[in-house]
């Protein structure tokens, strides 16, 4: 019962967020709604990592381990950028345009209900659906700020989606008939993994392919990323969370359920289209992160990167391999969403996006100025946190299955990476300012958003519960055959 | 039985004139300067995918399949333009492109060549199944796919490349009749909802493009890139 429950809380909060009452109602009707959500996807979680899957509709919608975790990080940000939302959207929408912040929430929500959608429902038509009203439902919050460029994010963001959508459309369909004509039963992503064995490979592949390009384009995979660095920068910081964070998550979960359907049929080698398609993703991402001017585009490449790791982590094969995945996919969610949050604060207080013009933040915002050192080495993949924990996870598995090239390379690239994330950021944060300017002070909500979303980047780097390591193992095992 | 074997070799004949005809369409809008003869284009091409519905349905006597067809008729060839014309001012609609990026003879080209890429990806995929209406209908719906997005590539304008990504879409389904017939009703109709939302948020965006910049020559948009 839960599930629905999950589905139906946003659609009722986007609903209350329209109704024109006190100023403070709509994002507090919002945080409460998340905040439910998000305990009802924890209880889901529990249940999850003890082996008990959740169906509230037999083949329809339903969530087993790998839908839990995508479910929870979803809830989890969702939560967190529902708080940072009611500070920033304070200061950055004009007092008097109370409709325009009243219509932030209202979207804010229905964007929330299509990506906890994406996990929960089983059919895979359905799943098509939600994923495609991803994108709709966060066009109109990327281009919220009104300007040239924010418009012009939202157009590349839509066309290019919604391309990649109808790819998609056709190999699912494909998938679909396949189905049909050889093992007829319920259209679930279980039930394709049980048939997959006697659909013909020729099918499968084709339909692979487009799936691939389509929902890769979704989840900004090279060469089809363009759009990405354009939305994930001009859209409002919490939405930007809220894209890079969990969006492209969800969207990659999609490609990754594939991965059990299509290993059926050895001759496509799928686990090679994947650490090709990772590999190029991470190589490029790292080589575009040098050149970066604008210290939001600079963490939106990093999501580039990382859901090329995510992805070739998922193609070594090894189940130690795809636990790092797994692991990969919740470090990447909680530490990107706590970066875009300390790149909101950073804006609020220096008003401009461009990284040479930032110098010397720990002097007149040590709150932002600490944040974002900790979001740049937490997302780059220094110890103690999370993605340094997952990485490693990933390297040792893959040595471990002697893939030494890929591994190089990959490891080679992170550095890469890393060295592009923090050159700019150290900068920022302890250069010489070139003019003196006084402290500014940093919104309540903005500072409980950040130590609330810190918590677990900092916790899971030293240890991981017991539940959540057992869920992860789980969603690793389901990605095998 | 000759009666029964008569009557569905007329139903072929027709889908596979409703085939060429879609592809004709969408050859179309490859070629047309307009944006209001490539949103006419759209409409007669949604109808087409309406009517091979309908053969379809003949064929395998199949309500669902009607059910599709009118959903189809409806939203595509009513609502959407309804929904298009209301959002967008009448300029948009007279606008005329001048420069493609590529010029009409050298796109047509590249349109054959497209479709003929779309029959040697559909080939091998034939073999599985002895249908006559999938022989006719996954390689035109493929080759409506990939001209789609390559009339999205190419124009400049706004509205085209709207139309463009519908016309993706309705050659997606155009397969999509053929191979899945069977697909839930509720997913046809949640599809044709999400096409409807196409149509709103990116009219609405091309509004608020021509609003704020003055146009909707969107391929001029390039302030965002790397350096």
């Amino acid at each position: 019962m839960e599930l629905i429950y999950i589905l139906v809380i946003p659609a009722v909060s986007a609903g209350l967020s329209l109704i024109p009452a006190r100023r403070k109602f709509a994002p507090a009707m919002t945080t409460l709604g998340s905040l439910a959500i998000f305990i009802l996807s924890l209880r889901t979680a529990f249940r999850a990592a003890r082996g008990v899957e959740e169906v509230a509709l037999m083949n329809w919608i339903s969530c087993d381990s790998l839908g839990a975790l995508v479910l929870l990080l979803v809830a989890f940000v969702g939560f967190t950028a529902a708080i940072f939302s009611w500070g920033y959207m304070e200061k950055s929408v004009a007092p008097a345009n109370e409709r325009k912040l009243q219509r932030y929430y209202a979207r804010y929500n229905l964007f929330l209900l299509s990506m906890l959608a994406v996990p929960i429902l089983s059919q895979v038509a359905l799943v098509w659906i939600a994923v495609e009203l991803t994108t709709l439902l966060s066009v109109f919050l990327v281009s919220f700020e009104n300007t040239t460029e924010a418009l012009e994010a939202a157009w590349k963001y839509v066309v290019l989606t919604c391309m990649g959508a109808a790819f998609a459309l056709l190999g699912i369909l494909i998938l679909y008939w396949g189905m049909s004509v050889s093992a007829p039963g319920p259209f679930t992503w279980a039930g394709l993994a049980m048939a997959s064995a006697q659909i013909s490979p020729v099918l499968l592949k084709t339909a692979f392919l487009f799936i691939l390009i389509g929902f890769g384009t979704k989840a900004g995979l090279v060469p089809l990323h363009t759009w990405l660095p354009d939305a994930h920068s001009q859209a409002p910081s919490p939405v930007c969370a809220l894209l890079s964070g969990i969006e492209t998550t969800t969207v990659l979960y999609t490609i990754l359920r594939l991965l059990p359907i299509l290993q059926a049929a050895p001759s496509i080698h799928v686990e090679t289209w994947f650490m090709v398609f990772g590999l190029l993703s991470v190589g490029t991402a790292a080589f575009l992160l040098i050149q970066v001017k604008d210290y939001k585009r600079l963490f939106a490449f990093s999501t580039v990167e990382h859901m090329g790791i995510i992805l070739v982590a998922a193609g070594l094969g090894s189940s130690a391999a795809q636990y790092g995945a797994m692991f990969q996919m919740v470090s990447h969610a909680l530490s990107k969403s706590f970066c875009f949050f300390a790149a909101g604060s950073t804006l609020l207080t220096v008003g401009t996006r461009d990284i040479t013009a930032v110098r010397g933040l720990i002097r007149t915002s040590p709150v932002t100025a600490v944040a974002l050192m900790m979001g740049g080495l937490a997302i780059a993949g220094a110890p103690p946190f999370t993605v340094f924990l997952s990485e490693f996870y990933i390297l040792k598995a893959g040595l471990a299955s002697g893939h030494y090239v890929i591994i190089g390379l990959l490891a080679l690239f992170i550095l890469i990476a890393f060295c592009g994330v923090l050159f700019p950021i150290n900068r920022m944060v302890f250069g010489k300012p070139t003019e003196p300017a006084g402290r500014t002070s940093v919104a309540t909500t903005s500072i409980v958003t950040l130590v609330l979303a810190a918590i677990p980047v900092i916790l899971f780097g030293l240890y991981l519960p017991g539940p959540l390591h057992e869920l992860l193992r789980l969603a690793a095992a389901s990605l095998g055959r | 039985m000759s009666d029964l074997s008569a009557s569905f070799s007329v139903l072929i004949k027709l889908n596979a004139l409703t085939g060429g005809l879609f592809l004709l369409t969408a050859f179309g809008m490859v070629a047309m300067r307009q944006v209001l003869a490539s949103s006419n284009l759209f409409i007669l091409q949604s109808i087409l995918l309406a009517a091979s519905a309908f053969l379809l349905g003949c064929q395998h006597a199949s309500i669902h399949l009607f059910a599709v067809a009118g959903i189809t008729l409806v939203t595509k060839s009513v609502l959407i333009p309804f929904l298009l014309r209301r959002t967008l001012n009448q300029e948009v609609y007279a606008r005329r492109e001048i420069s493609q990026v590529l010029n009409i003879p050298t796109s047509l080209l590249i349109a054959v060549a497209l479709t003929i890429f779309a029959y040697f990806l559909s080939s091998p995929l034939l073999s599985v199944a002895d249908e006559p209406f999938v022989k006719f209908n996954l390689p035109i719906g493929m080759a409506g796919l990939l001209l789609g997005a390559y009339v999205v590539t190419v124009r400049r304008e706004a509205l085209p490349q709207v139309i463009g990504i519908l016309s993706m879409e309705n050659g997606a389904f155009f397969a999509g009749v053929s191979i899945a017939p069977g697909l839930p009703l509720i997913a046809e109709l949640a599809a044709a909802f999400d096409v409807l939302i196409i149509a709103l948020v990116m009219g609405l965006l091309t509004q608020r493009i021509h609003e704020r910049v003055g146009t909707t020559d969107v391929g001029r948009m390039t302030s965002l890139k790397e350096e």
